[in-house]
């Protein structure tokens, strides 16, 4: 046991002094009594009497470690009262007295610092100095560097109440220790001992919660582990039941050396020897009669027309839609055309949906105005033909599927020629590649890698054109060729080079060859072309004129009708015209050789042979409404020699087609209906249609029957007509094939496949290739002829009771006249009389007016 | 081998006649006298017809059995003979 510490400074925690202080006082009081005010410091003595009574005897109450005592100041003035002068204090009385606190202090000076051997301190703020004096921070700093450089001593343990602490963990033995011994039998000894473990029976003491409170527990530590979550799944498909979705078989055979063992076998011999005569009379029954065929139905099938009226009209099928939307934005079609040769391209001419007048576009950006050509088979743009402005209308040279023409919206005529580029339309140039066969030409890589652009290799020139756009252009067929005067002579060369163009200020005639009063022009001028251009038609130069002009006049006023649309009658060559042309290629190579057209000269009218037998009259559609039937040759007694001109529609005339079964049938369509002309027959169209309720905006003739028609609406139905069934309404109506307006239909015959289609194009340039169902398709058993026949002698008979009418019209009237100049004189004056009192009427009637206010002054006639 | 050509001509030459096949009892043509496609086509189709036809014929009454097969189409004519180990196919056109 740790000997218990002795309890130290038992004197002082007696005292009432602050035990704290004093441990510091004991070195400081030295210096300071020197530092003191001595007003503050009384030094007296006090005899052994006042000692005594006051309990400050020397060396006994107060010692040196020691001195101070605070008398009461009661104790102080009762001693003075009991001793009067005697008192030790009498010096200090008035002091005293004075004092404002209860205690004074005295301090026992042992070592006489003021002479005496006690000194009072006379001021409370004197004894507080020496009572508590303040510590000075330096003073103390100096003690405790002082400390610091001596050892330090060890100080008085000063109680905090930790012993007791320390007391309560120790361990006392409380009371003596125990000794048990253990002893065993001593039989036992040297047996083997076994130990078990028994526990101490004990009250346990669960604990318990204790339901008077509950600690909550607001705050708990806890760890986290980041564990990456894993999962793992299994799943088993079920064994369907295996089955083949696709075979392939291929036939067994044998080989022939099986064959011609089996062929020499027996078993085949004897075979054949049984089966034989089978046969054969299987055959000749066959052959004598057909057992299964029904005679009554045989009957009724000849008799049958294949028109039966209970024909079902089956859908157009839509083939392809076609639409490249880099280029056809904002764009619409005004011409489309199929190409000739190749089968599936079909061309469309893209215009600017809504025109804009050329001051008013501030649009600087470049327009660049196209014909794309389609692929039917894969939807694709093949070739794109650029021109100097929208192009209207454009035509493929029926000897050189090559050269195409195209008229402009700015007047403007222009070439192409696309040879080089043919095997882009025939499809075997692969897109991806980049053009290996031009490796010069730069336009084309300019939009599309994939899409070529060819420039138009010949323009006419600006100047000679009025500002007013090419509708139609045609080229002449290469049977024959039209001089300067309009004269039709004929075509050596068998290819065509001259083409004619339609615009509403004249019709044009062109020629794509050189002139001779224009070949010095051209080679004096030497413009350079851009490397992507065709060299075919550098020699037309810039200088490029028509060949002549038409106007067709109208009949009553000096104005000239305005051209929309036009029609020739294609002349076939009917005589060989062998003489003197043997050096031309045959008929048949014509299509191989592409001829040089710089070497082409017109040739003077006088040597080439004038055939008469071309027709050299034209339909004309005009924006009046007109359709003009006129004649192109200029003969010298009548320019422009109008044939016939017939209005009978009421808006502008958009097409006019040909019927390819009958040469000389006209289809003309305006704005609401539509009529058929017959050449030849000039008093009027032989068939018109009803008015209809939407706008016709296209049409063609259907190239699978002569009796239809297809025509196409603003609102985006076909309608198809056929004379021999309905004359007064369509009998099919395709209603809304297409949700724009269909700006222009074209019709071709596949040959490979013997379907026939319809590529319509829309206001927003699409198209759309239709195949016509195969209810269309049937040739009809009766023409059109008698039904042109009966229309054409209803006409005449109708123009006759007209004409009848009118005459006897004019002669009512002549007669009228011719009674009013043969009057009497009585009858004279009978009128004179008349109309003088009328006039009196009149007058009166005024005043009468006049004098109600309400006279009106007769309107001057 | 000479009799059968000179039979196969005796079958040829009568009118109509468009082609005759000569098939194996496992439906492989032995001889015939159109293209090698046709031959196929009509060799595999018209074995297992015939297989069908026998078959049904015997079901009914198993003591008969199937002599002869005319197939008779809008466009022509097909006849088959069969046999044990052999069949014969004609296709024969009876407007021409």
């Amino acid at each position: 046991m740790p000997p218990k510490r002795p309890k130290s400074g038992k004197g002082s925690s007696g005292s009432k002094r602050k035990s704290k202080g004093k441990k510091i006082e004991s070195h400081v009081p030295k210096e300071e009594p020197d530092d003191d005010d001595p007003d503050d410091i009384f030094p007296m003595v006090l005899t052994s009497a006042t000692q005594q009574l006051f309990g400050c005897r020397a060396d006994e109450d107060v010692t040196g470690e020691s001195p101070y005592k605070l008398l009461r100041k009661d104790d102080i003035v009762q001693d003075m009262k009991k001793r009067a002068a005697v008192s030790d204090f009498s010096p200090v009385k008035q002091t005293v007295l004075d004092y404002p606190e209860d205690e004074i202090l005295l301090v026992f000076d042992r070592d006489f610092l003021y002479g005496q051997s006690f000194y009072l301190v006379l001021t409370p703020e004197a004894k507080e100095r020496i009572l508590h004096p303040p510590k000075p921070e330096t003073a103390e700093a100096e003690v405790i560097e002082n400390d610091a450089i001596k050892t330090p001593e060890p100080r008085q343990w000063i109680s905090q109440g930790s012993e007791q602490e320390i007391e309560n963990e120790c361990v006392k033995e409380t009371r003596e220790k125990l000794c048990i011994k253990f002893s065993r039998v001593r039989r036992k000894f040297g047996a083997p001992v076994c130990f078990s473990d028994h526990n101490a029976d004990f009250i346990e003491c669960p604990s318990y919660k204790d339901s008077r409170f509950s600690i909550k527990q607001m705050q708990r530590d806890c760890g986290l582990q980041a564990v990456p979550t894993l999962q793992s799944s299994s799943a088993q498909t079920q064994r369907k039941v295996l089955r083949n979705i696709h075979t392939q078989y291929t036939p067994r055979e044998l080989s022939d050396e099986d064959k011609e063992n089996i062929h020499q076998s027996e078993s085949l011999r004897n075979f054949l020897k049984t089966v034989t005569p089978r046969v054969l009379h299987a055959l000749q029954q066959a052959e004598i009669m057909d057992e299964f065929t029904d005679d009554r139905k045989a009957l009724s099938s000849a008799a049958k027309d294949d028109d039966s009226n209970e024909q079902v009209y089956e859908d157009l099928m839509l083939v392809r839609v076609l639409a490249n939307r880099a280029y056809t934005k904002d764009k619409t079609i005004r011409c489309i055309n199929w190409h000739p040769t190749i089968q599936g391209v079909i061309a469309v001419a893209l215009t600017e949906r809504r025109e804009t007048q050329l001051n008013e576009s501030t649009d600087l950006t470049v327009k660049q105005h196209f014909i794309l050509f389609y692929s039917c088979k894969n939807s694709t743009t093949l070739l794109l033909l650029e021109g100097p402005d929208g192009i209207f209308a454009f035509d493929f040279s029926p000897s050189d599927p090559n050269i195409i023409v195209g008229g402009c919206a700015n007047g403007q005529v222009v070439l192409w020629d696309i040879s080089a580029y043919v095997t882009y339309l025939q499809g075997t140039q692969p897109g991806g590649k980049k053009s290996s066969v031009n490796t010069d030409t730069f336009a084309s890589d300019d939009k599309d890698k994939k899409t070529p652009v060819v420039r138009f290799c010949a323009a006419s020139s600006g100047e000679s054109v009025q500002e007013a756009p090419i509708t139609d252009v045609q080229w002449l067929p290469p049977t024959f060729e039209v001089t300067k005067t309009g004269e039709a002579v004929e075509n050596k060369n068998k290819i065509s080079v001259q083409f004619v163009t339609c615009s509403p200020c004249a019709i044009m005639f062109w020629d794509v060859r050189v002139s001779k009063q224009w070949s010095s022009w051209a080679s004096g001028k030497k413009h350079t072309t851009a490397h992507s251009v065709s060299e075919t038609f550098k020699h037309l130069g810039r200088w490029w004129k028509p060949l002549f002009k038409i106007t067709p006049p109208m009949i009553n006023t000096r104005r000239d009708y305005s051209p929309l649309k036009f029609s020739l009658e294609h002349y076939t060559c009917t005589d060989d015209n062998t003489a003197g042309t043997t050096d031309d290629p045959a008929d048949g190579e014509s299509s191989e050789v592409v001829p040089d057209y710089s070497q082409l000269r017109t040739r003077s009218a006088q040597t080439l042979k004038p055939l008469e037998d071309v027709n050299t009259r034209m339909y004309v559609g005009t924006q009046e409404g007109v359709v003009v039937y006129t004649d192109w040759k200029q003969d010298n007694k009548e320019s422009g020699h109008l044939h016939n001109a017939k209005s009978l529609h009421h808006g502008v005339v958009n097409t006019v087609q040909r019927s390819p079964f009958y040469k000389d049938t006209i289809l003309t369509i305006e704005d609401w209906n539509f009529a058929i002309w017959k050449e030849g027959v000039t008093d009027g169209p032989i068939f018109t249609s009803p008015t209809s309720e939407t706008a016709y905006t296209a049409g063609c003739c259907s190239p699978s029957r002569s009796t239809d028609f297809f025509i196409g609406n603003e609102d985006g139905s076909i309608e198809v007509w056929d004379l021999l069934k309905k004359t007064k309404e369509p009998v099919q109506v395709y209603k809304h094939v297409i949700k724009a307006r269909i700006t222009c239909i074209k019709s071709w015959s596949a040959t490979t496949s013997k379907h026939y289609y319809l590529a319509v194009s829309d206001d927003v340039a699409a198209v759309f290739v239709f195949r016509l169902p195969k209810s269309l398709y049937k040739k009809e058993s009766l023409g059109l002829e008698k039904f042109f026949e009966l229309e054409e002698d209803r006409l005449k008979d109708f123009q006759r009771r007209v004409a009848k009418m009118k005459k006897e019209a004019d002669e009512l009237r002549k007669k009228g006249e011719t009674n009013k100049q043969i009057k009497t004189p009585e009858e004279q004056k009978e009128e004179e009389i008349e109309m003088k009192e009328y006039k009196e009427y009149l007058t009166l009637e005024e005043n009468i007016l006049k004098g109600l206010g309400l006279w009106q002054a007769p309107a001057e006639a | 081998m000479a009799e059968v050509e000179e039979t196969l001509k005796r079958i040829q030459g009568q009118k109509g006649v468009q082609g005759i096949i000569i098939v194996n009892a496992e439906g492989i043509p032995i001889k015939t006298t159109m293209d090698n496609t046709s031959t196929v086509q009509y060799a595999g189709l018209l074995h297992q017809l015939v297989l069908k036809a026998r078959s049904t014929v015997r079901d009914i009454d198993p003591q008969n059995d199937l002599t002869f097969m005319r197939v008779r189409s809008k466009k022509n004519e097909i006849m088959i003979a069969p046999d044990k180990d052999y069949f014969l196919i004609v296709i024969q056109n009876p407007s021409d």
